[in-house]
């Protein structure tokens, strides 16, 4: 099946370039023909890369080792869940990820556009086939995931144990797909630019789909925070790591880009910082998915493989992009781009969302430079030095406040102008609970000195009151205009303007993320400490006693699977029991020539399995990681005596019962005369809050994605077009 | 590599060559229909985002954040908008309807 894999591949190649090919020549000579055969070679795409997909995933779950990137990222006794997910942490097999979900969102995209957009579309098909055809090229001619031996390996080197984790099956999905999705605009900016056409329906068109794009990658990077959290062992979410940023970037521009065409829809302003916006989204996008796969910049993030990818083709392909996109903005800034009327008055919507553009695009900015300050610094000083997160943190706190602070003031001013008396007393309420809670905070929290902190709370508490006051307004005036009941009114308030009130929600959610991160990254206690069993340490008034050790072998299938060792930690706090605890380390069996038959399992990093104990006000957060020094005299012995007894001629079945018994062995001196294991202990308030806002923020976002319901469109369609009607007679 | 490889890869190219190909073996009748289209795509899309605007405007109204006098002046100013873009829409949409009551 490998060999119709690579067939799929090259045919896929091949209706890229000749979708490319008729897509243009239709566009400019206005054959319907061609440009509809072009948007046939895009479904084709789909469907061969689809198809390619299948192949390879079926390999994954057989274990076909026969693949390469089978036997290099699988093994039999990987889960058959973590296999189906296991494609994607290949070189390989990620970029058949990539074209996959990019053809299934730009074919889906066609099909709904139902015939709109007739002269731009053959443009933007084109541009879509011609990222098709780049990501087919560099797997056909770089990181084939069809690369076959003719003798199969007995087992596979296994997946990665950093990425076996319940979210990371899914997180790289949600992130391609943010990347995929927002090629999607990019593409139609490109083709609209060209056509001279960004008008209404470019925008209608656009919008739907960086939206769904800036929702699918906030949830991929919410889930890698997650990951980070819960198995990367060193206890935070966010550590401004390259890979991290990468994915934060096209996020940022594209936030930026969903508050600034709304102005450009009512007002038909701000269309060359548009233009650029969605374009440089959609370089970002690219640029995240080279910085996952180069390894340009170090990363605990990046899974790369040496030799396999090809960066001077991502860094022509980035290139590119940025000088078409550059040339098409100058040469277009007079006539399509020209802005149809200015400003009002700066106390506007408007003026509120520009600031909140300029914000984003300094923290957007701020982070592309810390994450590629390692080569500049190269390029300049021959040197590569990296900028660690109190960098990140100087620029992009202060910027975090006023954004904040802005998605807080921007919802109480009406679109083109608004008076101060009337500002005030929206302001009034918001701004009492915003007194109230620093109040409250100069009160509760343990020090003063963490002012950034303190104005996040205040700032957080003055945008969610606001926003609740708005979605409470706007309930009030439905009840008042209908008769009906309050949540009958909100829920009509929600579905007549999804984008306005599912917007208001996002906001609610930013701010509680915000505050989430702002406690628990300022007032954490850590403690890191080295416990022998029977021995505590106290952490934030808890104390914390290793009460005794546990191991034990994993198998599956019949065959061994990882070594695990760990402790049960009994968590007190002033003599009451609070929780235990149960963190351990995994050591999964490595591939090595030189690696014996029990060292393998101890050869490679072992994974931390975290102790948690998650609540609303903190987390209770422990990892382990035992000191197995006192081991390994035993384990080289294991390998000396396996040695001999293979050289004697030990069938590999025996093998395999003597290794168990060894393992066995090993598992159970570790209990009766466990080693001190060094513990990183922390807690951490308020982090659940940080999980709970991004929630808010993707049932914002939903709300503000969901396709209107035709009916009521059509009925609101129907009585706008009356009162216009009456307003004509009246005219 | 079996015989059934090189039967589904030609198999394949053959679907390809004749999915993709279709459209131009196909007669383009409707050529003439589609030259407003997409005037009239922008046309409807302008207008819906100005029946979005006349709302927003009147909850901005309702909700206190928008003055009575300020509402009825942005409110007249939209409204004589959205009445330019029906009739623009109306002036492309009516022959064309028109022309199809004609032929059928």
């Amino acid at each position: 099946m490998a060999t119709v894999g690579q067939a799929c591949l090259i045919l896929a190649l091949g209706s890229c370039l000749y979708g490319v090919g008729v897509s243009l020549v239709g566009a400019r000579t206005g054959r319907e023909a061609l440009a509809r055969s072009g948007r046939r070679a895009l479904y084709a795409l789909f469907l061969l890369a689809l198809v390619a997909f299948l192949i390879l995933e079926f390999a994954f779950l057989t274990s076909d080792f026969h693949y390469t990137v089978v036997a290099s990222n699988s093994s039999t006794t990987t889960p058959w869940y973590y296999r189906l997910a296991a494609m994607w942490s290949s070189q390989a097999g990620s970029l058949l990820l990539w074209l996959t979900l990019a053809a299934g969102w730009s074919a889906l995209c066609v099909v709904m556009l139902r015939g709109r957009l007739r002269d731009v579309a053959p443009y933007a098909v084109a541009v879509l086939l011609g990222f098709g055809a780049f990501f087919t090229a560099v797997m056909l001619f770089g990181a084939s995931p069809f690369e076959t031996v003719a003798v199969a390996p007995a087992e596979g080197v296994g997946l990665n144990p950093l990425l076996r984790y319940p979210s990371m099956m899914i997180h790289p999905v949600m992130l391609y797909s943010g990347y995929t999705l927002f090629t999607i605009p990019f593409a139609f900016a490109i083709g609209a630019l060209i056509v001279r056409r960004v008008d209404a329906e470019w925008v209608r068109a656009t919008r739907v789909y960086a939206l769904a794009a800036w929702l699918a990658l906030g949830i991929g990077v919410i889930l890698g925070a997650r990951w980070s959290y819960g198995e990367l062992g060193w206890g935070g979410y966010w550590a401004w790591d390259p890979v991290e940023n990468a994915s934060l970037l096209p996020w940022l521009t594209g936030t930026a880009f969903l508050h600034s065409i709304k102005i450009q829809e009512r007002r038909g302003m701000m269309k060359i910082w548009n233009a650029s916006l969605v374009l440089a989204t959609g370089t970002l996008a690219i640029l995240g998915t080279f910085l996952v796969r180069s390894g340009v910049l170090d990363s605990i993030h990046a899974f790369i493989e040496e030799g396999k990818i090809i960066p001077w083709s991502f860094t022509t392909l980035v290139v590119v992009m940025i000088a078409g996109s550059v040339y098409l903005v100058i040469t277009r800034r007079n006539d399509a781009l020209r802005s149809e009327s200015k400003l009002d008055s700066l106390l506007s919507r408007e003026a509120a969302f520009l600031a909140n553009n300029v914000v984003l695009v300094m923290i957007a900015f701020v982070v592309l430079w810390g994450t590629f300050f390692p080569l500049i610094s190269e390029a300049l000083t021959g040197t590569k030095e990296a900028v660690g997160p109190p960098w990140f943190d100087r620029y992009a706190v202060p910027l975090a406040l006023i954004l904040v602070l802005l998605s807080g003031i921007g919802p109480m001013i009406a679109w083109r102008r608004t008076s101060a008396s009337l500002l005030w007393r929206s302001l009034r309420g918001p701004a009492l609970v915003a007194l109230l809670v620093a109040l409250l905070s100069v009160v509760i929290t343990p020090t003063s000195s963490q002012i950034s902190a303190m104005i996040m709370f205040v700032v957080g508490a003055f945008a969610i009151a606001v926003c609740l006051q708005e979605l409470w307004r706007g309930t009030r005036a439905r009840m008042a205009m209908t008769g009906d009941g309050p949540l009958s009114s909100f829920r009509q308030l929600l579905s007549r303007n999804r984008a306005r009130y599912g917007g208001f929600i996002i906001h609610i959610g930013i701010a509680v993320l915000f505050i989430g991160i702002a406690a628990s990254s300022s007032f954490q206690n850590v403690r890191d400490v080295r416990l022998a069993v029977g021995e505590q340490a106290t952490v934030a008034g808890y104390t914390f006693n290793r009460v005794k050790p546990t191991a034990q072998i994993d198998q599956r299938g019949g065959k061994l699977e990882r070594i695990n060792f760990g402790s049960q930690v009994r968590v007190t706090k002033d003599g009451k029991y609070v929780t235990t605890l149960a963190p351990s380390a995994d050591y999964y069996p490595a591939n090595g020539p030189m690696l014996g038959a029990v060292s393998t399992y101890f050869a490679g990093e072992a994974t931390s399995e975290i102790g948690l104990q998650a609540g609303v006000t903190k987390d209770i957060w422990l990892a382990e990681s035992p000191d197995i020094s006192s081991l390994m005299p035993i384990v080289r012995r294991g390998d000396a005596v396996f040695a001999k007894a293979m050289k004697a001629g030990l069938a590999p079945q025996a093998s395999s019962i003597f290794l168990a018994a060894a393992l066995d062995g090993l598992v159970t001196r570790y209990r009766s005369s466990p080693p001190p294991s060094q513990f990183r202990i922390i807690v951490n308030p308020m982090v659940f809050w940080v999980w709970v806002g991004a929630l808010i923020v993707f049932l914002g976002g939903l709300i503000a994605a969901w396709p209107a319901v035709g009916g009521v469109r059509d009925r609101v369609r129907a009585r706008q077009a009356a009162r216009v009607a009456k307003e004509l007679g009246r005219v | 590599m079996t015989i059934i490889t090189p039967i589904i890869v030609i198999a394949l190219l053959g679907a390809v060559v004749w999915f993709v190909g279709q459209p131009l073996r196909a007669q383009v009748t409707d050529q003439d229909d589609r030259r407003d289209e997409g005037r009239i795509a922008d046309l409807e899309a302008a207008r819906d985002a100005k029946y979005r605007q006349i709302r927003d405007l009147e909850m901005d109204q309702r909700t206190g954040k928008l003055s009575d006098e300020d509402w009825r002046s942005l409110d007249r100013e939209l409204r004589a908008e959205a009445v330019d873009l029906l009739s623009q829409l109306d002036q492309l949409t009516v022959p064309a309807e028109a022309d199809r009551g004609a032929t059928s």
